[in-house]
């Protein structure tokens, strides 16, 4: 675990850069992770999945697969790769600041 | 007057819970019903052999109604509906089985059509499953004609049944392809939409490794958008594209059908929100759930509904006494997973322990993620104690539902997986 600053705070993170306590995350923060992405800016689209994705993980515990953020989400999957190129679980979940999705056993 | 038990699949889950509630209540108490919509009872971890030519279809099925105790009512028919309100089933001739608890032990269904292009062209020809029955045995038929190319093995996404099957795919391929002295001619690729080969790091290692020492390649965080079976590719969400000249995927899983026409019962993939522990239903507390149909984020396998059995059937019965529940289940799993050449390896976890090293049940036991012969033979055996002891609810002698801890190394960030210089968790 190590510590990375955005928007001038610094959070915990794991080593792959997800956040390790979501409660950390702010809205600012995801704009300067997404700028750093080359998502710039962040569009109403973008957030619609965000904010799916934060609630998921608060009600649920971990964070929606691909498959479930393409039924639920009201994003298709194929939008979702052209909002976060570098795949929706693991980008959009990281600029959520919630921990990688697990993807059941 | 008698307590009515409808149990939803007579599966592995449905008939063992059937079976384990009819031998504790006297024959005035209860009235139990089973519901199934065929009569083939098949031994799921024997689809892996089909393939391979180790089993036949003949030899993994066996009729659904013959493994229920006499007493039993069994109906042979789908299931259209489950109103939740009015305690009720209804099923396709448009009959009404009202309930007093319902058990729902539907399983999970696999969903291709729900891939781009997997059931177009191609599919049974080029794209097979070994999932099913029928397609374990179109696949049978194409690998022993196979004289060489590319193989791919894809899981589209979890959750899957026996998420280590596939890997056990590519393991006996190996084995399959150097028998026939074509392995210098085949190429082994998995695909998996994972981030390893397997969800638990330990084990993942494991598995890697051996992924390696067989010569299949490990493609990961790859997500099935499209499968062309004319071409020959999967092409990932990301661009990624992975041709093959005969690809075994995994398909897409959801629970049954009915979940969806019946308002209420099921999540978006039509499983059944169920409590983790106790196994009731969060739908309706007379409602409960077992095995691959639940949402409970355990593995969907036999093992695991089998030692869920022993927890539902408690909880079934306290609830029907009028006691709180307090039976509890702690996602308890066991698999062999078959790695060729008359060896497999045993992994054991729970919801809480990722799988170890050491040794099951206790420290004098089969090795866990180890390949050994032993394993292997455990394996081949636990198909007689399928149909003669876990499915007419016998508990296997010394191994309860709870995941046992002696044996086990612990795992610490220092440890490798081989390291003999482990602390037992016990």
């Amino acid at each position: 675990m190590s510590t990375a600053t955005y928007a001038g705070v610094p959070v915990d993170v794991n080593d792959e850069g997800f956040f390790v306590q979501p409660e950390q995350w702010t809205r600012e923060m995801a704009v300067e992770m997404a700028r750093a992405d080359g998502i710039d800016p962040l569009t109403d689209q973008h957030w619609q999945v965000i904010d799916f994705m934060r609630k998921e993980y608060f009600d649920k515990g971990t964070g929606p697969t691909v498959r479930m953020l393409g039924k639920t989400s009201g994003v298709s999957v194929k939008e979702l790769y052209l909002l976060f190129p570098k795949g929706p679980a693991k980008m959009a979940a990281r600029i959520a600041g919630i921990p990688k999705p697990k993807g059941c056993i | 007057m008698s307590k009515r038990i409808v149990i939803l699949g007579g599966g592995t889950g449905g008939t063992l819970t059937a079976n384990r509630l009819y031998r504790h209540f006297h024959h005035d108490e209860v009235a139990i019903t089973v519901i199934d919509q065929n009569g083939d009872h098949v031994y799921q971890p024997g689809l892996l052999f089909v393939p391979f030519g180790l089993a036949k279809p003949a030899d993994i099925v066996r009729p659904r109604g013959e493994q229920l105790k006499d007493g039993i009512s069994y109906i042979e028919l789908a299931v259209d509906h489950v109103d939740i309100e009015q305690n009720m089933v209804v099923i396709a001739n448009g009959t009404e089985i009202p309930y007093d608890v319902l058990i729902i032990a539907t399983g999970s269904v696999l969903v291709p059509e729900e891939t781009e292009g997997l059931t177009d062209a191609g599919w049974m020809e080029k794209t097979f499953t070994f999932y099913d029955l029928p397609g374990a045995t179109a696949l049978a038929k194409a690998l022993d004609h196979f004289e060489g190319g590319r193989i791919v093995v894809n899981v589209v996404d979890m959750p899957i049944k026996c998420p280590v099957a596939p890997l056990e795919f590519c393991f006996l391929a190996d084995w399959f392809f150097t028998e026939k002295g074509i392995r210098d001619k085949v190429e082994l690729i998995y695909a998996t939409p994972l981030d390893g080969a397997f969800t638990k790091p330990i084990a993942s290692e494991t598995l890697k490794g051996l992924l390696a020492e067989k010569g299949v390649e490990l493609v990961t965080e790859f997500n099935t958008g499209e499968v062309d079976g004319v071409e020959g590719k999967l092409v990932g969400y990301d661009g990624r594209e992975v041709p093959f000249d005969l690809a075994v995927v995994v398909p897409l899983h959801s629970g049954a059908a009915y979940v969806s026409r019946s308002p209420g019962l099921g999540d978006e993939l039509n499983f059944v929100p169920t409590d983790p522990s106790t196994l009731q239903s969060k739908v309706s507390p007379n409602i409960f759930a077992i095995g691959d149909a639940t949402n409970v984020p355990a593995s969907k396998a036999g093992s695991v509904t089998h030692f869920e059995g022993e927890v539902l059937t408690e909880n079934v019965i306290r609830f029907i006494e009028g006691h709180e529940l307090d039976a509890s289940y702690d996602g308890h799993a066991n698999c062999f997973i078959e790695t060729g050449f008359g060896k497999a390896l045993l992994i054991d976890f729970n919801y809480e322990t990722e799988p170890l090293t050491g040794h099951f049940p206790t420290a004098v036991g089969m090795p866990l993620l180890k390949e050994s012969r032993l394993n292997h033979l455990g394996k081949l055996m636990f198909q007689w104690f399928y149909w003669h002891g876990l499915l007419p609810g016998r508990d296997i002698p010394g191994i309860g539902a709870n995941m046992p801890k002696h044996g086990k190394h612990a795992a610490s960030s220092t440890d490798t997986p081989n390291s003999d210089h482990q602390e037992e968790l016990v």
